[in-house]
């Protein structure tokens, strides 16, 4: 479903990404992991179509389309999900009319009515459990005066509501107790199938202990350096970085 | 040059048929004006609060001025399709200046007084003789402008201890064969212990000619009088106004105003407010989408003559395209006047690099034990914000339009209507999505309206 090609990418002149190869099969489970500043959290953005970062080379297919000639919005509708490392908070916007917006944006671009009242309450009561996001926050602004948990939780609700082929966690684990972390975890396991694609990006083991994945993947100087089973996480975890650092910088 | 000599001229030379479709109320008050604009000039850019608005200016073209109240053609239940909120009010219509009652109004409470001044010259010529002219001062040269040349207005008289159940809502329509001006004037009255609200649209239905609009508002909020005056224009870029409110509350009282800028061409706006008595409470709001190359200028003055006073304002501005917004925000704290509480807030989105806003607030304290604060925003729209709505799905045009309706959400709360308040959501949601231009486009059904006698 993704295919990245020789993928460079720099923000404000200083090239972050170096050459990023990867591809992403329905029913796969990937782990980027790596150092501080090696570029993880860029690849997300440049995949989600953030404008701050500019594209200087390479290519990414997803489902034989050109993803980077797409505009955000329509990444979206295409199936592709973000969950931002750093939820923004919208006053003014309640959660109910931000996902109403969304929703209906996506059945306009594939053409569809827009959904009517009582199947968007029932599609967001449903949703809303599988993450236990209370109903509360709904009338409430995004984001605005949630908590680190909350935050998260709503990340993996939206996920839920917009059913994406492929999603993208970008340290969804970041700032999560141990109980909001199994939640998170338990709403992205199930929402998993055949025929969606997770790419999970991580600093820690940790969350790999409850989202399984397939293949994990070293990303060090804007390059992925080194990919394996999950047993590559285990061994991260037990000997740090540093060794790759070495095996790459000695090249 | 000084624009107020053609009308001075246009005054001198019909004065006996500007007198003759007049109450003599009105007359009584035209020879101080007349000495008043004799002597002074309109307000010209660059003078002392005046940065943004060149009052001359506004007022230079040679607009008509219909002295020989000549009915115009234009049916006024035909031509009113306008979008108003689709509530019960006791509704009331100026057509340019003159005056037309809707036939479908329910009957008033007994004592309340709706009325032109050409009738209330006739049954309370006691009301306009006492309070016409007690609060907007002549030496405000568009004041002294619409004494000189107004020939009717409306009266709005609630007395002691009435609570009108429904509001008050005045419509008036801009409309006619060439750029003419029309002079308005709003008398409004709330007596001890009364509680009014009122509802004033400014509309212009033709697209064709530039219109000049003098208003002059002028009221009086007795003790404990609780007061709700909402003012929404939805004009055209041909159509100039000046407002000039003027406000006296005494013990008690609370009044809440709040000016709804939608769509018009230049719009100059004045609040000045004369706090008189302890424990009174004023709210000041306003709000303006401005796109084009509109223009926006509200200048507030709360004067706190007294202690023991509350007094809360905000202002806020959507600037786009090469549209120009301006505030300028005074509040006056008079010696001895403590236990003040007074708040004072502009903020602005300057959406393009070519619309501009000049902002001033200030504070004038003249005692120590006050609570006072004032500030100003001049901001862009939240760029991560329209990211991660992007990021959702929702088109970059769409989350613009939701930010910037969400920016002006704190100013709508304000709307103690609820119906209205609601409305106002879905205009403002319509004026950014660009659906909200002219009334002579507008597609929305309103209210049935049937006009009184012709």
């Amino acid at each position: 479903m993704l295919v990245i090609k020789d993928l460079h990418a720099n923000i404000e002149g200083k090239e972050i990404l170096k050459g990023i190869n990867l591809t992403v099969r329905p029913g796969e489970v990937h782990a980027i992991m790596g150092p501080n500043g090696s570029g993880k959290s860029t690849l997300s953005s440049v995949l989600a179509g953030n404008p701050a970062f500019t594209v200087t080379g390479g290519s990414v297919e997803f489902y034989g389309k050109d993803l980077l000639a797409m505009a955000p919005e329509d990444r979206s509708h295409e199936g592709l999900f973000l969950s931002f490392q750093y939820p923004v908070e919208i006053p003014g916007v309640s959660m109910v009319n931000f996902m109403h917006a969304a929703i209906n944006a996506k059945r306009k671009y594939f053409g569809q009515e827009p959904i009517s009242a009582s199947e968007f309450l029932k599609m967001k009561r449903e949703k809303s459990a599988l993450v236990q996001l209370d109903n509360k926050l709904a009338s409430r602004s995004v984001n605005e005066g949630f908590s680190g948990g909350e935050k998260k939780r709503n990340e993996i609700y939206q996920m839920a509501m917009l059913e994406p082929r492929l999603s993208i966690l970008d340290e969804t684990d970041s700032g999560l107790d141990i109980d909001a972390l199994r939640i998170v975890s338990e709403g992205v396991n199930k929402l998993k199938s055949a025929n969606n694609a997770t790419i999970v990006i991580t600093h820690y083991q940790r969350l790999l202990d409850y989202i399984k994945p397939d293949f994990v993947h070293v990303l060090y100087k804007g390059r992925i350096v080194m990919s394996a089973g999950p047993e590559l996480a285990l061994e991260l975890e037990e000997k740090g970085y540093d060794w790759i650092k070495q095996q790459v910088d000695n090249e | 040059m000084n624009a107020l000599r053609q009308y001075i001229d246009l005054y001198k030379s019909n004065r006996q048929a500007i007198e003759a479709h007049a109450p003599a109320a009105m007359n009584a008050l035209r020879a101080e004006a007349l000495e008043v604009l004799e002597q002074t000039h309109l307000p010209r850019r660059g003078e002392e609060n005046y940065e943004v608005s060149d009052i001359d200016e506004m007022y230079a073209p040679d607009y008509g001025v219909n002295v020989n109240r000549v009915e115009l053609s234009a049916d006024a239940a035909e031509a009113f399709r306008c979008d108003v909120p689709n509530m019960s009010t006791w509704m009331y219509f100026f057509f340019n200046d003159v005056f037309r009652a809707s036939r479908k109004s329910p009957s008033l409470p007994s004592n309340v007084v709706v009325e032109p001044f050409s009738e209330a010259a006739k049954n309370h010529p006691e009301l306009l003789s006492r309070y016409l002219g007690s609060v907007a001062p002549h030496s405000d040269a568009r004041v002294a402008l619409n004494t000189l040349l107004g020939q009717d207005g409306l009266l709005v008289y609630v007395p002691k201890n009435v609570v009108l159940e429904r509001p008050i809502q005045l419509v008036n329509i801009m409309n006619a064969g060439g750029p003419i001006m029309a002079v308005r004037r709003l008398l409004v009255v709330i007596g001890e212990n009364a509680q009014a609200q009122m509802l004033v649209c400014d509309h212009t239905q033709n697209l064709e000619h530039q219109f000049l609009v003098n208003q002059v508002v002028e009221i009086v909020a007795e003790a404990n009088a609780h007061f709700d005056y909402y003012d929404i224009e939805e004009s055209t870029e041909k159509t100039s106004r000046t407002t000039s409110h003027y406000v006296k509350q005494a013990a008690g009282s609370n009044v809440l105003i709040n000016g709804i800028t939608l769509t018009n061409g230049v719009t100059r706006n004045d609040y000045v407010v004369s706090v008189d008595g302890e424990g009174a409470e004023t709210q000041l709001y306003g709000m303006a989408i401005e796109g084009g190359t509109q223009r926006i200028d509200n200048y507030t003055h709360i004067s706190h003559n007294v202690g023991h006073c509350k007094s809360n304002e905000l202002f806020k501005y959507v600037l786009d395209d090469q549209s120009v917004g301006g505030f300028t925000g005074r509040i006056l704290v008079a010696e001895g006047a403590n236990k003040i509480e007074a708040y004072q807030s502009n903020r602005n989105v300057v959406a393009t690099d070519t619309a501009k806003v000049h902002t001033k607030p200030q504070l004038e304290i003249y005692c120590d034990d006050v609570k006072c604060s004032h500030g100003t925003a001049i901001g862009q729209l939240d760029q991560d914000a329209i990211f991660y709505m992007q990021a959702r799905g929702i088109t970059k045009e769409e989350a613009r339009t939701m930010l910037m309706q969400a920016f002006m959400s704190d100013v709508i709360d304000t709307v103690r209507m609820e119906s209205l308040k609601n409305r106002l959501q879905r205009l403002v949601e319509k004026r950014f999505c660009g659906q909200l231009h002219q009334c002579v486009d507008c597609s929305n059904s309103c209210r049935d309206v049937v006009m009184g006698d012709k």
